[in-house]
């Protein structure tokens, strides 16, 4: 994920090591300096994401990386960052939770991410790989919706995928130069106004109207930046809906099941927010039960819930602790809703 | 009032960095002073137009609303560390924090100290006024021991919350950083020599030299309830004995 | 005629006294005036008397004041 980052033109990288994402600290730590780009480990993940809101401000695509702990440390930085207007690339190796947890992979961080962690009215989009290939993907997306959007992008991912090798290919690197500009950043008051970032507004008169128009920003990005992929949902009577690590092994689960005879569909949302609500929607008309399956006690299900309200059964089966499902867990929970 | 231009010649102006925007500071705060003194460096070491503030949480908070200059401004403790961020992305900038003893040595005082220790080339301008002014009077980590604030009513008691820290001297142990004094204004000397040792610490940035901090003795007359003139008194005679002036590194 | 001369801007001035305390010539005093901001201004009681050292201008935490000095014959 490192390495698409610096395809995607990122050219400063914050870090503090914790497991399960130590990896990208390592490999960026030889990787930037390479590159000519900035890196520094720093004392905190919360200097670390302050770092990225400086580097942010000065106009260079920026990243930092931690896992669950180091996440909520982030999340007044957060907050800044979506006050201020700023893009930046958040990648949160999940892992289990809460408190010291374990190193296991885990998904009970999907509240933090996309019903905003930290203080504020404020949306952070949030993307959820489920293979190596799909992160790749991910992570070049989330650069270019930060700079579309002005908005801190999560890569939302778990221990699994950080501990995995699978054969990618990388897509063609980006010349950080010819990105489009950025006339607000600080580059120094030569020639022109000078700029400010910020996110203080003492007037409520001033923080209602640059926050309303923020909120109309996040309109659009529900409106056009929805992804999600569906399985073998056409001829479904029974669908799952998983992201992440719990999709992939979902989709061993529809072969299983169809192997039966059982109509079986996967819904895998990839952006956490902006939800895929309206696939899910049409879904409740056709089948009477979408099981939510997750590696936690129950989150992204509140967002199914909300989509399909009471047109169909949604039952809810979680993992906790960092034990993740098997396909054969997640096809007898299939079948006892069948039967 | 019009002055005879022919037979005066003018040897004290506003600084061209400012702008025209009063300052929002209290009456006879020396946060002022310093502000003027920033200027004033920045306009002698021409370098208006590359110069990023980094403003913090507390009464300075929107000073960099008053330069002509780009500004940030950052979480309350974390000026520091966005200072890093800009400096390592384009070190062709001027960047400098402008942090209370609050916002640098008690909830920043991470942030600080690494910054320091990895010999950031960037200018830490510390105003040490021994209160968090802009949240009304607390206790802050310089408080002096048994000064009463809103909130050491009876007076810092030294068992319960320590001691006034000194912050230079605390910088000044490590070693990365090239330039680290500290300054006050309560009289004429003094002023002078803040502004010769500001100038110093900004021309070690512009020279790629690395860090330099400067610790600020500055009073705060609303929170400290005296006049002006008392609170430069009390600055002479109380509080440069728990913190010493005079510069601790100079690796320049 | 007086070496120097201040020009005090009233609408900047904050009536905080340091440029009277710290006038070594005692040149400085408070008015009758206010500004629109309510303080207290300061003006110059004593103007013969200035030397134009700028002392009241370096204390001034409103930069409020300009200062002037005498042209000498021999300044072009």
């Amino acid at each position: 994920m490192a390495e698409a980052a610096i395809c995607a033109g990122c050219r400063a990288y914050f870090g503090y090591p914790i497991t399960p994402q130590n990896e990208i600290l390592e490999y960026m730590a030889a990787r930037m300096p390479a590159v000519g780009g900035a890196f520094v480990q720093a004392e905190s993940e919360v200097a670390a994401i302050n770092m990225c809101y400086g580097a942010s401000a000065a106009g260079v695509r920026t990243m930092t990386s931690s896992s669950s702990p180091g996440i909520s440390l982030k999340m007044e930085g957060i907050s800044y960052l979506a006050a201020a207007d700023l893009p930046c690339v958040i990648i949160n190796v999940a892992r289990g939770g809460p408190g010291l947890g374990n190193i296991a992979p885990a998904q009970g961080d999907y509240f933090q991410a996309t019903k905003g962690g930290g203080h504020g009215d404020y949306r952070m989009i949030v993307l959820g790989p489920a293979t190596i290939a799909e992160a790749i993907e991910i992570v070049m997306l989330a650069f270019d919706l930060a700079d579309k959007y002005r908005v801190p992008v999560m890569v939302l991912s778990d221990g699994m995928l950080g501990q995995m090798m699978e054969p990618i290919k990388l897509a063609e690197p980006v010349d950080p130069g010819l990105l489009p500009a950025k006339p607000w950043a600080l580059t120094g008051a030569s020639g022109r106004r000078p700029n400010a970032v910020t996110s203080y507004a003492m007037d409520p008169r001033d923080l209602n109207r640059i926050n309303t128009k923020r909120q109309t920003r996040y309109r659009q990005i529900e409106e056009k930046e929805v992804r999600y992929r569906e399985t073998e949902t056409s001829d479904a009577t029974i669908v799952v809906v998983a992201y992440g690590t719990v999709a992939r092994i979902a989709r061993t689960t529809v072969k299983m099941a169809r192997s039966q005879g059982i109509k079986l569909g996967l819904v895998q949302p990839i952006t956490l927010w902006p939800f895929p609500y309206a696939p899910l929607r049409a879904l409740s008309n056709q089948v009477n039960t979408i099981i939510t399956v997750e590696m936690s006690a129950g989150q992204m299900v509140e967002d199914v819930r909300l989509a399909v309200c009471d047109r169909a059964e949604t039952p809810f089966y979680g993992e906790l602790g960092g034990l993740v499902p098997t396909p054969k867990d997640i096809l007898r929970e299939v079948q006892r809703n069948v039967s | 009032m019009s002055v005879n231009a022919d037979k005066m010649v003018r040897v004290f102006e506003r600084p061209r960095s400012l702008t025209d925007a009063q300052f929002s500071y209290c009456p006879g705060c020396h946060h002022g002073l310093v502000t003027r003194i920033v200027a004033q460096t920045i306009d002698e070491l021409g370098i208006q137009d590359r110069t990023v503030i980094v403003a913090p949480v507390g009464c300075a908070v929107t000073m960099y609303e008053w330069f002509r200059c780009d500004g940030i401004q950052a979480a309350h403790g974390r000026a520091c560390a966005v200072a890093t961020g800009i400096k390592r992305v384009n070190p062709n900038l001027i960047v400098f924090t402008y942090q209370g003893d609050g916002d640098l040595a008690a909830i920043g005082t991470a942030e600080s100290i690494h910054a320091a220790n990895r010999g950031e080339n960037i200018t830490v301008v510390f105003i040490n006024n021994q209160i968090y002014g802009m949240t009304g009077g607390q206790m802050a980590p310089t408080t002096l021991v048994g000064q009463r604030t809103t909130s050491c009513p009876d007076g810092r008691n030294a068992q319960l919350a320590g001691y006034p820290i000194r912050f230079a001297e605390m910088i000044a142990q490590l070693d990365a950083p090239v330039y680290v004094t500290r300054q006050a204004l309560y009289d004429q000397k003094r002023i002078m020599a803040a502004s010769r040792a500001i100038k110093k610490a900004f021309q070690c940035q512009v020279e790629g030299k690395g860090y330099s901090l400067v610790e600020v003795l500055t009073n705060c007359p609303t929170n400290w309830r005296m006049s002006p003139a008392q609170s430069n008194s009390h600055l002479m005679d109380e509080v440069v004995r728990a913190f010493p002036l005079g510069d601790l590194v100079d690796r320049d | 005629m007086p070496k120097g001369t201040v020009a005090i801007d009233q609408e900047r001035c904050k009536g905080c006294g340091l440029c009277i305390a710290f006038c070594p010539e005692d040149v400085l005093a408070y008015s009758a005036e206010y500004n629109r901001s309510g303080y207290n201004v300061v003006y110059m009681k004593e103007p013969e008397r200035c030397i134009g050292c700028a002392f009241c201008a370096q204390t001034c935490p409103d930069i409020a004041i300009e200062v002037y000095r005498e042209r000498k014959p021999r300044q072009r």
